[in-house]
């Protein structure tokens, strides 16, 4: 047993050369009903072929083909192991070198973030898509709290994207508020509901917990779609107000006795003007949010957050109550998705219950987890990288999907604790040895 | 805080406890002195882990009382609260068997989050905190200054910054001493913290038990199998055997006791194997 264990951190050429005439050996077992033998039209009749050339191809293209991928293999991890072994970096200095990555990838995202529509003030298509990855990113950031924090894993977070969208549709067509009225309001609506799913469920965990929330989900879908009088039904809402620049509107031919966007500020008009607006106001909101659960991780809620993930019965025995922690979660989680709702109604102008299907609960928890649970910058990474790649693949027609799942497992794979999986630490008795002396100059 | 020698700290009252048609725990009743440290020992599955669970409001009594006697509070009644109102309002604080900290956390981050409830209240529902109000700094530099003293004090400050759960093991016993007793702890109810110790790491133990209970007038539940720890350390020593008090008195009252003896051998063993174990028990108080 312990030798086959040792074959496998480095093969002998021998052993390789084994270990790949029995791959081929094994393809020559499958190659033969799938690729030596086959039908033909004989005449009306069905006749059987044989290529056995072509067999003899795939089986040798199968003994190369493994050959390789395990001298890849062997490769990859001498180096790695030579790396290992020739690193003397402290474990304090890797930390302050994976702090110093996400930092400057947060710097240089900020800065793509900022000057995107300024480069790209023309194209539509680009401005419409990076709007789009910051409303999965703000997402992202509020599941986080949930998931990736508190370590509940929630399949329905989709449902309070939908409070916040609904309640921003309704206040806005049928009592008239502005964008800026209603998105406090929104978001305590969502924050109530992630209590009230909260209640129930604060006994579940890991699987039961996820079913729940997956119900949860499905049944605030279902009430939209049948209760027509308050929802509109599968129509869904249209016309619901887009949010104006300090009371100047985004339109053409402003309304009696108000001033336009473009009209105020002497420009010709250009509907690019509003798409623009668009996205500075989800990059602002986005920030904020941000900010906000990067300070809630440093304070007593945010500890308590991640010592619930880590351990519950430990919480407990520390005397802290796990029910308030968990409701928090639930309710800061819930806010900050109802706020993306608020946007995302304002953005379309439409919603209806087709866009808070659970397949959107599916992509913002897959930005959760590829990002590396917890890590802020990990989320704007796989939002990215979700949002793109099925447009990249558009191209592919059908295989756009298969592309996106190879991409996941692909991720996966590489690294199994997501793209960004180092936790910095919320506090630090000695600061790390770099920064020290700013840090003592600053004090 | 000097407590006289006799005041009851906690007293255990007729305490039952049965999982369906076992009595893990049967009608024990035991005293805690104030002050002192005292000891629980028993076979395996004799209802040691199980009598920590009652008191700590993780499992609900059958029957019994189990009564409390608190300096500011008065008499409170542990089998009615919850878990973590036993760690912050009834102050009994206990550390695991198996261990249990926060792996992924520092060891620093461990001794703050022990602090949780202090500072939930300086950080006014986390207004004070997001805004760093002075009032919630000043707090957090006390709970990060009283987590440096016990780091220090158990000789962890080296490693104040790196994730728990890669400690080695010993370290990780020691660590999790270390958060209960941030937690301000009355009585601190520690599981078998000797488990999987070496002899120095033992040794080093038994200092800080007569360190916390001597100097701090800290007082001490103590499971425990290590006989050199338990025998050395404890002022009081209870015996419990499927799940009832089988002795109870002084380390050395408790050695010889016959009754004491017979439960760690079993009672089907024979003279020559008997006569061991006699010594392993009775001399275990030497290393
Ligand atoms: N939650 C539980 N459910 C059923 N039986 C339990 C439970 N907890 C403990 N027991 C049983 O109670 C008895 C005492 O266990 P325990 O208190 O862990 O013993 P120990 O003295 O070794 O710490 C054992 O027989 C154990 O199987
Ligand atoms: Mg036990």
């Amino acid at each position: 047993m312990s030798a086959v264990v040792f074959a496998r951190h480095a093969m002998t050429p021998a052993e390789r050369l084994r270990d790949a005439a029995w791959v081929a050996f094994v393809g020559l077992v499958l190659g033969i009903p799938m690729v030596g033998l086959t039908t033909v039209d004989a005449g009306g009749r069905l006749g059987v072929e044989t290529r056995f050339g072509l067999l003899a191809a795939v089986v040798a293209a199968v003994f190369g083909g493994r050959l390789l991928l395990r001298w890849a293999i062997d490769q990859a991890r001498n180096r790695k192991l030579e790396r290992e072994r020739a690193s003397t970096a402290t474990a304090a200095d890797r930390a302050s070198g994976a702090l110093k990555l996400v930092n400057f990838l947060g710097w240089v995202a900020l800065g793509t973030a900022i000057t995107l529509p300024i480069l790209f003030s023309d194209n539509r298509y680009v401005v419409d898509t990076a709007t789009t990855v910051l409303i999965y990113v703000m997402l992202g950031w509020g599941l986080n709290v949930v998931v990736g924090l508190a370590g509940l894993l929630d399949l329905g977070y989709v449902a309070f994207y939908a409070v916040g969208a609904y309640s921003y549709a309704l206040l806005s067509t049928q009592f008239g508020w502005s964008f800026w009225e209603a998105l406090p309001v929104s978001g305590a609506l969502a924050a109530s509901f992630g209590i009230l799913l909260g209640y129930p469920i604060l006994r579940l965990r890991g699987d039961y917990l996820a079913i729940v929330t997956l119900g949860f989900g499905e049944i605030i879908r279902i009430i939209l779609v049948n209760w027509t009088e308050f929802s509109g039904g599968p129509n869904g809402i249209s016309s619901i107000p887009r949010p104006s620049f300090f009371g100047l509107d985004f339109t053409r031919s402003p309304a009696e006795g108000e001033q336009s966007f473009a009209g105020f500020f002497g420009l010709e008009f250009s509907p690019m003007h509003r798409l623009i607006f668009l996205y500075y106001l989800i990059l602002v909101l986005a920030l904020l949010t941000h900010a906000f659960v990067s300070r809630l991780r440093k304070l007593p809620v945010g500890r308590a957050w991640e010592a619930l993930r880590e351990d519950e019965i430990a919480c407990q025995a520390m005397g802290m109550n796990t029910t308030h922690i968990k409701l928090s979660a639930f309710a800061i989680g819930a806010m900050l998705g109802g706020f993306g709702g608020v946007f995302f109604a304002a953005r379309q102008g439409f919603i209806s219950p087709e866009s808070f299907v659970f397949t959107e609960s599916a992509i913002i928890l897959a930005i959760v987890v590829l990002g590396g649970m917890g890590s802020q910058m990990g989320v704007v990474l796989a939002a990215t990288l979700l949002v793109l790649i099925p447009e990249f693949g558009r191209g592919l027609a059908e295989y756009r999907m298969l592309l996106f799942g190879l991409a996941m497992v692909l991720i996966m794979v590489w690294r199994p604790g997501g793209l960004l999986a180092h936790r910095e630490p919320t506090l630090r008795l000695k600061p790390l040895q770099q920064s020290a002396p700013a840090k003592e100059a600053a004090r | 805080m000097n407590t006289p020698a006799t005041t009851t700290l906690l007293s255990v009252r007729q305490l039952t406890m049965r999982f369906g048609g076992l009595t893990a725990i049967d009608d024990l009743s035991l005293e805690v002195p104030a002050g002192k440290i005292t000891g629980i020992i028993g076979p395996n599955g004799a209802g040691k882990t199980t009598l920590f669970n009652c008191l700590t409001g993780f499992y609900k009594p059958t029957t019994g009382s189990l009564r409390l006697n608190h300096p500011r509070h008065g008499e409170i009644r542990l089998e009615t609260l919850p878990s973590h109102r036993v760690a912050r309002d009834a102050q009994v604080v206990r550390t695991f068997q198996n261990i249990r900290l926060f792996p992924k956390m520092t060891v620093l981050e461990n001794l703050i989050v022990a602090q949780h409830n202090v500072l939930q209240r300086a950080s006014k529902f986390s207004i004070a905190g997001l805004f760093n109000l002075p009032g919630y700094r000043r707090a957090e530099a006390e709970s990060i200054a009283r987590a440096a003293t016990w780091l220090r004090r158990l000789g962890l400050e080296q490693l104040a910054d790196h994730a728990a759960g890669e400690l080695p093991y010993g370290i990780q016993r020691r660590i999790e001493i270390a958060r209960a007793l941030c937690v301000d702890p009355l009585l601190l109810c520690l599981d078998e913290p000797a488990a999987g110790l070496n002899p120095r790491e033992s040794a080093e133990l038994n200092d800080l038990l007569l360190y916390l209970s001597g100097e701090l007038g800290l007082s001490i539940l103590l499971i425990e199998h290590d006989m050199s720890v338990v025998m050395r350390v404890s002022d009081h020593i209870g015996v419990i055997s499927y799940g009832r008090k089988i002795a109870e008195g002084t380390p050395e009252q408790v050695k010889n006791d016959p009754q004491v003896i017979k439960a760690y051998l079993g009672e089907d063993d024979d003279e020559d194997d008997s006569e061991q174990r006699t010594h392993a028990v009775a001399g275990g108080a030497n290393p």
